[in-house]
């Protein structure tokens, strides 16, 4: 007896779409023995964790405002993934998108003007595209491997964030906490549902959504995207040059993390502080694979995650858990995705070892 | 400089290399048969609390060195399940063994905060290890820093001289032909796969136990990523990449000591150094296509699946 796995002749629709249901259940059940190990009432701490954050529409305000930085980096991240474009350094972006639209807000800090957020949002998205056109400049010019160059640019953008906040845009009245001036009105997000944090962002990032969604089902930028990262010599019969492909999925996923940023900074922290994301760059990588890389998959799965950030920080208060068990779900949750993601091509058959009888089949 | 700071500033370049060295040396035998494993930082970290949990617990550097290899090698076991078994992307698990490793060594690290391992004994023989500059630097040091050299020497030997390690280059360069010899493509991958985890593994021992003897999440910092370019710097050979861990060593402790030389540079941009050296190597080595192509593993990424 041994387990085999045999190709589908076509994808299974079906499991496209069922394994990150697949996935989201062997993490809950993970859950229950990760909590049971570490000596804590598995059924109460699942409800903590991903029950009792949503429980109040102040919650629900939460987890928009949380997910808002996850859709526009993901839906990005996707346009790259199905390119076999991997730009895992969407945290240098966020982060250099919130120096450049965060910037812009301590520059005109005198200034009140309803052109300040426009501004700003466009020096977000550019700062997010000049930290990702450097892998891209270095991969189509010099052949260098995108995935290492745009990690190490994080490390670098995260050392400008300390620079800048600890030396020359320090508050003058923040004694020795490093962190900005707070931005004014005219500088942050409004606020839309009124006693919540939800702010405007959140409808800028479904609008980027339905965009990406046109951009990728119906434009011939997504066509382009989808046949390079599918077949590479076809695309290069078909005239597609592979290096506008790399600039063009870098320069989408750069700008929309660097417009992450900028809404970060300008909505829920209002200032520039020297932890602008908990992370929303690589977990996003892990929204992408569960949204299937298709925009609107994505707005779903950044919720969900979304929740797990809520969940560790209720975790944390209520039941004084460490919340790096957020980052713990995260990963799992890859790991049983990629898993499942095998019956999308295979199915999985039970053969025994003993020798079979050939039959004689008819050649097709 | 007085050989004292001399032998103290080698001192220190050597611990700043040497956890490079295992994860490189580690990760040049998983990519020689074949496989991407971007999860070196993963399984760093992972080894690096493992073998502080147990250093501090049971105040054994036998058991923490042991424990932080094992703790690399069930990383890559996970690893070599879904991309060998099942079939998944190599890449997009990496990451995930990445993102997984700093979750869960965070979750484990989390009561170690604040602890301090006493560090790793150092060979002391009598008289020998007492001679000015030579002594401390070839007979005073860890066992883990040996451990690193002598993989180097091991790994180098075992891919070009001997049976297995011809078998290993030979499903990184055709998994088909190899299959179709004979070779059991998965098997020798899998076992590349947890050698490379348990070396990353030691690498991430070695950061807990004697660079800095004490827990700090992400304490890796990227090491793992920077061991991964110097796999690449390296062109898979086991000596170069070790010329290139003490290349890097040395980069970042001159970092360290700039300020004393009385640079007035902003910390920040020092510590940037390291990351941005790894780029401008990276663009040496990787800006001439055809000679990266000739060195590479012909399979390197690629899923191998048996068609019987």
């Amino acid at each position: 007896m041994a387990i085999k796995l045999e190709p589908r002749g076509e994808i299974a629709k079906g499991m496209i779409y069922g394994s990150p249901l697949v996935a989201v259940a062997a993490t809950l059940v993970s859950g229950l023995v990760l909590f049971a190990i570490l000596g804590v009432n598995p059924v109460e701490a699942l409800f903590t964790f991903f029950i009792s954050p949503i429980s109040t529409l102040d919650g629900w305000a939460e987890l928009f405002v949380k997910a808002t930085p996850l859709v526009l980096i993901s839906v990005g991240l996707s346009f790259g993934f199905q390119a076999n474009v991997w730009n895992i350094g969407a945290e240098g972006q966020l982060t250099i998108g919130a120096l450049a639209g965060g910037g812009l807000a301590l520059l005109f800090f005198e200034v009140q003007s309803i052109f300040l957020l426009p501004a700003m949002m466009i020096a977000g998205v550019l700062g997010g595209m000049a930290w990702a056109a450097i892998p891209a400049y270095l991969k189509t010019k010099y052949n260098t491997n995108e995935i290492l160059t745009s990690l190490m640019l994080v490390y670098v953008g995260l050392l400008v964030l300390s620079y800048l906040i600890h030396g020359p845009w320090k508050a003058p009245d923040s004694l020795n906490f490093p962190e900005s001036r707070l931005f004014h009105g005219s500088a942050t997000l409004p606020i839309f549902v009124s006693e919540t944090r939800l702010h405007i962002g959140w409808l800028v990032a479904i609008a980027v959504v339905l965009t990406g969604w046109i951009l990728i089902a119906r434009h011939i930028i997504g066509f382009q995207v989808k046949v390079v990262g599918m077949a590479p010599m076809a695309a290069r019969f078909a005239g597609f040059s592979e290096k506008k492909v790399i600039w063009m999925t870098l320069m989408i996923s750069g700008g929309a993390a660097g417009l992450a940023g900028m809404i970060e900074v300008s909505g829920p922290i209002g200032q520039i502080v020297p932890v602008i994301s908990p992370g929303y760059g690589f977990t996003a990588i892990i929204v992408a694979f569960l949204g299937r890389l298709h925009p609107l998959g994505v707005l779903f799965a950044s919720m969900l995650m979304a929740l797990t950030y809520l969940g560790g920080d209720a975790a944390q208060i209520d039941m004084s858990l460490p919340n790096a068990v957020t980052g713990v779900f995260q990963g799992m949750l890859l790991f049983y995705l990629l898993a499942a993601d095998v019956l999308v091509k295979y199915r999985i058959r039970v053969v025994s070892k003993e020798p079979v009888i050939l039959k004689t089949e008819a050649v097709e | 400089m007085t050989p004292e700071s001399l032998t103290l500033a080698v001192l220190t370049i050597i611990t700043a290399s040497t956890p490079l060295v295992f994860a490189a040396v580690g990760e040049i035998v998983v990519e020689k048969s074949g496989v991407l494993n971007l999860g070196v930082e993963g399984m760093m970290i992972m080894g690096a609390i493992a073998a502080f949990a147990v250093g501090v617990t049971t105040g054994s550097s036998a058991l923490a060195i042991l424990f932080g290899a094992f703790a690399g090698l069930t990383m890559a076991f996970i690893f070599g399940v879904l991309t060998l078994n099942l079939l998944a992307n190599q890449v997009a698990t990496g990451l995930a063994l990445t993102l997984f490793g700093l979750g869960l060594s965070a979750l484990i690290g989390h009561s170690f905060v604040g602890k301090t391992f006493p560090g790793l004994p150092k060979l002391d023989i009598p008289i020998i290890s007492e001679i000015p500059v030579i002594g401390p630097l070839v007979f005073g040091l860890d066992i883990l820093v040996y451990m690193s050299i002598a993989s180097v020497f091991f790994v180098g030997w075992f891919l070009n001289k001997t049976r297995w390690g011809l078998l290993v280059r030979a499903v990184g360069e055709n998994h088909s032909a190899a299959h179709a010899i004979g070779h059991p493509v998965v098997f020798v991958r899998m076992m590349a796969i947890i050698f490379g985890g348990a070396m990353a593994g030691l690498g991430g021992a070695y950061l807990s136990l004697a660079y800095t003897p004490l827990w700090v999440e992400d304490m890796t910092a990227g090491r793992g990523w920077i061991a991964l370019a110097l796999v690449v710097f390296a062109s898979w050979r086991p000596g170069r990449a070790f010329l290139g861990a003490y290349l890097f060593g040395g980069v970042t402790i001159i970092q360290l000591h700039a300020q004393g030389f009385g640079f007035a540079v902003a910390p920040q941009f020092m510590s940037m150094i390291p990351y941005l050296a790894t780029i401008v190597v990276l663009v040496i080595i990787s800006r001439d296509a055809d000679r990266s192509r000739l060195n590479a593993p012909a399979c390197l990424g690629m899923t191998f699946r048996s068609s019987d």
